[in-house]
């Protein structure tokens, strides 16, 4: 579905330019963005190396483990599939941890170190159930304090920047209920078609 | 405000310290492990730039080809009619695909119809009440070399656009 997405929206711009006479814009857009995707990659270096150094220091001292059996009651009923005190689970917790504070830039290395454990467990190129619940859980988005949008606000001179927190916080919560509930719903009609 | 900021600002430090502490307690060689995991993060930069170009370049294509306008000028008349202001429906459309561009975007918005405003309200909300699904696919999936994504995609598009309409639905019902 992915190939077809990514092939497909290329096709639509590629053809829809050449009927709206927007060929400039189309090629200017194909080498400035592939140069900003590099910029953004080299720029991911710095917060990936941070954090990747820190969770290593954190998993060593053992305080992921601690992480994990605090909550474990909760995150193991997300992630059945995940054995207790495995080194997942504390990655997770500290990808969720991060997201609620809007920490996206903490959040990503650790979310990553999450997906490799979870790899390792289920060893194929597949992605397995609980990648996809935790997936489910990062695309729509776990933050409480959304630290940007607040900034934005402050500098047009907001008369509350931080009014819209509780109704972000609402929808945070429905549109996070509904990401958990569409992927058991997913889950279970894939399990019975026998895939 | 300052109790929220606050917080946001003393967590990663303080994480940072109580990491360093309990490691220093344990004897664990702290600065060579750093090195060691960061070394790992490295590598990990490099293996998502392949996929970061494609998609992002993709996205843009798309965008700067005026497609994008033309399908959301097609649809708008259509989606007002259920209640949905006109002026957020390119931001709807874009925050799965692109965060760089739906920032942009709820930025623009506050800047011209205020922060106070409907619009403004809303925008700050849709843009702190989902992720760009399509970056995080691309980021996490692509990072571990996972091929086959199954029914991910589907999951984290209808989540959006279940996070897009509660936006509108609460930001109505809260302001008014």
């Amino acid at each position: 579905m992915v190939n077809l997405i990514w092939a497909g929206m290329a096709i639509i711009g590629i053809v829809y330019a050449m009927l709206a006479g927007t060929m400039d814009k189309v090629n200017e857009a194909i080498f400035k963005s592939s140069g900003e995707a590099v910029t953004l990659s080299i720029g991911l270096i710095s917060v990936l190396v941070f954090w990747l150094g820190i969770m290593r220091v954190a998993e060593e001292a053992g305080i992921l483990r601690i992480l994990a059996k605090g909550f474990r009651p909760l995150v193991s009923r997300l992630f059945p599939e995940i054995p207790k005190d495995h080194p997942a689970m504390g990655y997770i917790l500290s990808n969720l941890t991060a997201n609620l504070f809007g920490l996206g830039n903490a959040a990503t290395p650790m979310g990553i170190k999450a997906m490799e454990q979870m790899k390792q467990l289920s060893g194929t190129d597949t992605a397995s159930r609980s990648m996809i619940t935790f997936l489910a859980l990062n695309t729509s988005s776990l933050t409480i304090i959304p630290t940007t949008v607040i900034a934005i606000r402050m500098q047009y001179n907001s008369v509350s920047p931080t009014e819209i927190v509780g109704t972000t916080i609402i929808a945070t919560i429905i549109s996070t209920t509904s990401a958990i509930l569409i992927d058991r719903f997913y889950f279970y009609r894939s399990n019975r078609r026998g895939k | 405000m300052g109790i929220v900021t606050s917080v946001s600002v003393w967590l990663i430090p303080s994480f940072i310290l109580i990491v360093l502490l309990v490691a220093s307690w344990k004897k664990v060689p702290a600065y060579e492990t750093f090195v060691e995991g960061g070394k790992e993060g490295v590598k990990m930069a490099f293996s998502l730039l392949p996929f970061l170009v494609g998609m992002i370049v993709s996205i843009s294509i798309l965008r700067a080809s005026g497609a994008m306008e033309a399908f959301i000028g097609l649809i708008a008349p259509l989606l007002s009619l259920i209640g949905i202001p006109p002026d957020i429906i390119p931001l709807a459309l874009v925050r799965p695909i692109s965060g760089t561009a739906a920032l942009g975007m709820t930025t623009e918005l506050i800047q011209t119809h205020g922060p106070d405003s409907f619009i403004g309200r809303l925008a700050s909300t849709m843009q702190g009440s989902t992720d760009t699904t399509l970056y995080i696919l691309t980021v996490y999936f692509g990072a571990v070399g996972i091929r086959k994504m199954r029914y991910a995609l589907k999951v984290g598009l209808l989540a959006d656009v279940i996070g897009i309409v509660a936006s509108i639905i609460v930001v109505r019902f809260v302001f008014g």
